[in-house]
């Protein structure tokens, strides 16, 4: 029988992240699909550079930047108390990082396809900013929304690199399941790794095929 | 009848048409309870200019007082924005709420603390009690402007704004929302502002016409006075298109959805060519008469 722990910190790392690029990447968005600032081309180019960076490099600079030892890391944990390294907080700064374009990048370009016009008629109806965005511009991109969450919730399943750079493989607090498998593999316990490798070959197959199934419209007559 | 000056307009914005920079300047007054069109070829500014009253667009320079009150002055720097001032808008893509159904649609339009009763009295006048609860992508083009309308009005807004609303309909339809849009028109004693090139719809409807060239407005009256350049009076008068010109002689002429054939005198025809509008007046010297039955 294999450890369960690993995949259950998979599946909370994955969900806490989610949750938290959700709250993050609707505001992010909004912001790049409306903006005529100079600096949206930067800010783009960040939230994209997940997609290309070796997940090793974000996670060497994290390791870097949030170790006690070193500037921001030391006044973080002396005023803060917080240590981020080899932790599970650490480990989900960090997810949200790598996931964060596979979040925004659905939402914003969900705003971006919205008829201009239908924010004109909510705003000239007296709708406010506020309203407008949850009443009438989120209803409308529910499928952007569910790609955005789908998406990310998987890429941060697949995490590796990032996730043994910056937390290492401590049982219980920061070894997800894909650390697992590499472990397990290095101990010849192939038997293990085949486990969760399967789990994670199922479920992550499982939820992108909801996606397209729900977002190809292959559910709407059951759900009427 | 006394004039009352509702709503005064001054604007000046540098905008990037199709053909260059082109200087939008204009400046005209617009009496309670009119019905005025706002007529030019597309790209002469009149979709921004309905922006710009409706505070969605903001001029360089300009002015924009509605019953006294001030919507603009950029020269003491006020601007209300879009929410505060009040007014009806319809949109050339009618901008539905595509999440909401009909009743959904008119009811997010509700101010907070106003009556309901409005709804139902819209739905009634507009014709829509059978559409309630359908979504707008299930609608025909005619009724998805029905529900713009009605969308529009649910705030009582004194001026009621339309661009090109008719534009993607076929004549029947056309016809019957131009009776639609005069009947809220009137009902509500609105003061309202239509951009169009249709001759045909400006006719029908409007009180005063504006034609609009590069930015400025270049003739203005009465719809007899801005579209044809002599006055006639005659009782009876259509506006059709040319089809064709017949041995320098007929014209076929495409009125509403019927072709007809029209003599012309040589020198009438001279100045025409297939695809011009043309207001056909006529004079009833000899009519035939018939009871109908």
């Amino acid at each position: 029988m294999i450890d369960w722990q690993p995949l259950l910190l998979t599946f909370k790392l994955a969900s806490v992240t989610t949750i938290l690029l959700l709250v993050i990447s609707v505001p992010l968005a909004y912001w790049l699909a409306y903006s005529t600032k100079r600096i949206k081309p930067i800010i783009e180019t960040l939230v994209s550079m997940p997609l290309v960076l070796p997940p090793t490099v974000l996670g060497f600079y994290l390791l870097v930047a949030f170790s006690p030892s070193n500037a921001f890391g030391g006044w973080l944990d002396h005023w803060l108390g917080i240590r981020l390294i080899f932790s599970f907080g650490g480990l989900v700064f960090a997810s949200v990082l790598y996931s964060l374009p596979f979040m925004v990048h659905p939402i914003q370009s969900g705003f971006s396809n919205l008829s201009a016009n239908i924010t004109d008629a909510s705003y000239v109806l007296g709708k406010s900013k506020i309203t407008t965005l949850f009443k009438v511009l989120l209803p409308n991109i529910k499928p952007a929304l569910l790609t955005g969450i789908v998406l990310s919730f998987a890429h941060t399943i697949g995490e590796f690199g990032v996730v043994l750079m910056i937390g290492g493989s401590i049982p219980g607090k920061t070894k997800v399941a894909s650390v697992a498998i590499y472990e397990e593999v290095e101990s010849l316990n192939y038997d293990a790794a085949n486990a969760y490798s399967l789990v994670l070959f199922a479920v992550t197959f499982s939820i992108l095929l909801l996606v397209y199934l729900v977002n190809g419209g292959y559910l709407k007559k059951f759900w009427k | 009848m006394k004039k009352v000056t509702h709503i005064s307009i001054s604007l000046q914005k540098q905008l990037n048409a199709a053909a260059g920079k082109m200087l939008l300047n204009i400046d005209f007054n617009i009496e309670q309870g009119k019905f005025i069109t706002i007529y030019g070829n597309s790209g002469a500014g009149k979709t921004s200019i309905l922006r710009m009253i409706a505070g969605l667009l903001t001029p360089d320079k300009g002015r924009i007082s509605v019953n006294d009150k001030i919507w603009l002055d950029t020269a003491k720097g006020i601007r209300l924005t879009p929410q505060q001032r009040k007014i009806g808008f319809v949109f050339q893509d009618y901008a539905l709420f595509p999440n909401m159904t009909v009743v959904e649609n008119l009811t997010f339009a509700l101010d907070k603390e106003q009556e309901v009763k409005i709804i139902s009295e819209l739905i009634d006048i507009m014709e829509l009690g059978e559409l309630a609860d359908k979504k707008p992508a299930t609608l025909s083009g005619g009724q998805q402007q029905r529900v713009a309308l009605a969308r529009a009005l649910v705030r009582k807004p004194g001026v009621l704004m339309l661009d090109e609303p008719l534009s993607s309909l076929d004549i029947d339809m056309r016809s019957k929302l131009q009776d639609y849009i005069m009947k809220v028109h009137r009902a509500y004693n609105l003061t309202t502002i239509l951009v169009s090139h249709d001759i045909g719809e400006m006719i029908k409807m409007s009180d005063y016409i504006y034609r609009l060239s590069n930015g400025k407005i270049i003739k203005q009256g009465s719809p007899q006075e801005v579209l044809v350049n002599s006055h006639v009076n005659a009782p009876i008068q259509v506006v059709g298109e040319i089809i064709a010109i017949e041995n320098q002689e007929t014209l076929q002429v495409l009125v509403g959805t019927k072709v007809i054939d029209i003599p012309a005198s040589k020198e009438e025809i001279q100045p025409l060519s297939a695809g011009n509008k043309i207001l056909i007046s006529q004079k009833l010297a000899n009519p035939i008469i018939q009871k109908i039955i």
